[in-house]
């Protein structure tokens, strides 16, 4: 396909990596903030070409794995209802709450849907006038202008059988909880290039400056990634902190602006939880007062839910990047992708599952 | 999660103003895709799409100037 085959030529890849060895003079720590990023290094190696001084850490970039229990749990329970049809994107399906996931629910008889788009939401709620249909809102910056749309064409078309159940969350926010932790060994980041696209780069600005560290905006592919190492790398060799885009062909300084406006037309800035980091100031998106009609939590009411925790899963520290899946003693034994214990390993960009799936076979021949 | 792919415009239905589609080409896949969020997007230009939406207009001349830096890499010594 254009514009990604030229984006994976291994010789180039190759090439990248003699680059990096001949300009690296110390040990460095970069973490790649996005679950995209992570499944792509993983999948192709991309840490293993790498000088052994230049250190790869996960971020928290994965929406699916700092979904938290509770949200989930709140999901299955509106997802029960009789007269709601339930919709969401695929990744959400098997990710375990206290006790179930949305695909139990749905073998149980509930009406839940993997849906491609919200707008595909909306149209099940336009032909299905009787049915209350409820679209699950979750994701970063990249997402939010496709829910916020849905909501704003409901609204447009007077559709009352649609709402949200809305757990979006932002970067720039987990960026900062994450300098801020008192292990924090991270020096610089990638930014991930798609919440750019939306976002832009002002958020990133005041981040670099206060720590001091190099932010590259980097696209997915292995040489998106090699050259964002690379150009992050040369900053932090100079003593440079800077915010540079190495995602240039999708990513502009100034975002998407039509995007912009409407996340801030139907959404507003609120705190929220993330697994295994807690509650992060001004890290989620809820709906604003014009949409507070459609918003699911105040629709469809369902109480204070006692939640369960990951029993012997160390999600929290791995979405930290302070440990990595290796470290947990219940990966690739007690805890599978058919059976996970925890988010890392349910979602395919989860660092567990990245592991598990591209990794293991390499550390079978090594045993 | 984040999941984005370039493809190309193929035609646009702006028959609703405030949803204009783009019918779009992923490498011989054709699908309707969401241009509101690219207004300035015409046929024949390529989009990043993302959950039904193209959510930024593919700068053609940065993709090259990207592609050509990695061509010089073979260059080096």
């Amino acid at each position: 396909m254009k514009y990604v085959e030229e984006f994976r030529d291994g010789q180039a890849v190759r090439a990248y990596a003699e680059r990096i060895r001949r300009l690296v003079t110390r040990p460095w720590q970069i973490m790649e903030i996005c679950g995209g990023q992570t499944h792509t290094i993983v999948k192709y190696g991309i840490d293993e070409l790498l000088p052994p001084t230049v250190r790869l850490v996960h971020g928290p970039g994965c929406p699916v794995c700092v979904t938290p229990v509770g949200a989930i749990d709140r999901a299955l329970a509106i997802a029960a209802r009789p007269e709601v049809t339930f919709c969401s994107f695929g990744d959400m399906l098997r990710v375990p709450g206290s006790r179930k996931n949305l695909l139990m629910i749905k073998a149980e008889g509930g009406d839940v849907r993997m849906v491609y788009s919200p707008l595909d939401a909306l149209a099940i709620a336009e032909a299905n006038p009787q049915r209350e249909v409820v679209f699950f809102a979750i994701g970063f910056e990249t997402t939010a202008p496709t829910a916020a749309m849905a909501a704003w064409q409901a609204r447009r078309k007077g559709i009352r059988n649609f709402s949200l159940l809305v757990s979006q969350v932002r970067v720039p926010p987990a960026i900062e909880a994450l300098m801020e932790a008192p292990d924090n060994a991270i020096q610089g980041f990638l930014a991930a290039g798609h919440v750019c696209a939306i976002m832009g780069t002002e958020e990133y600005l005041p981040l670099a400056a206060r720590y001091r560290m190099p932010l590259v905006v980097t696209g997915f592919e292995p040489l998106d990634l090699m050259q964002g190492i690379h150009r992050c790398l040369t900053q932090l060799e100079a003593g440079r902190h800077e915010v540079e885009i190495q995602y240039a062909r999708a990513v502009r300084p100034q975002g998407n602006p039509a995007a912009r406006r409407m996340l801030g037309e139907v959404f507003r800035i609120i705190d929220r939880e993330w697994r295994g980091l807690g509650v992060i100031p001004a890290s989620g998106l809820g709906l604003s007062e014009a949409y507070a009609d459609f918003d699911a939590e105040q629709r469809f009411p369902v109480g204070e839910l006692p939640a369960a925790d990951d029993h012997g899963c160390m999600s929290g520290l791995i979405l930290r990047g302070v440990a990595k899946p290796r470290d947990c003693p219940a990966f690739g034994t007690r805890c599978t992708p058919e059976h996970p214990l925890g988010a890392t390993m349910v979602s395919s960009e989860g660092a567990c599952a990245a592991y598990q799936r591209y990794r293991r076979l390499t550390e079978e021949a090594l045993a | 999660m984040c999941l984005a792919v370039p493809g190309a415009i193929r035609a646009i239905d702006a028959t609703d103003p405030d949803n204009p589609l783009g019918r779009i080409d992923f490498g011989g896949v054709l699908r309707a895709v969401s241009l509101a969020y690219v207004p300035e997007a015409r046929v024949g230009d390529y989009v990043v799409v993302h959950a039904g939406f193209a959510i930024s207009l593919l700068d053609e001349e940065e993709a090259a100037a990207a592609i050509a830096d990695f061509r010089a890499l073979d260059a080096l010594p």
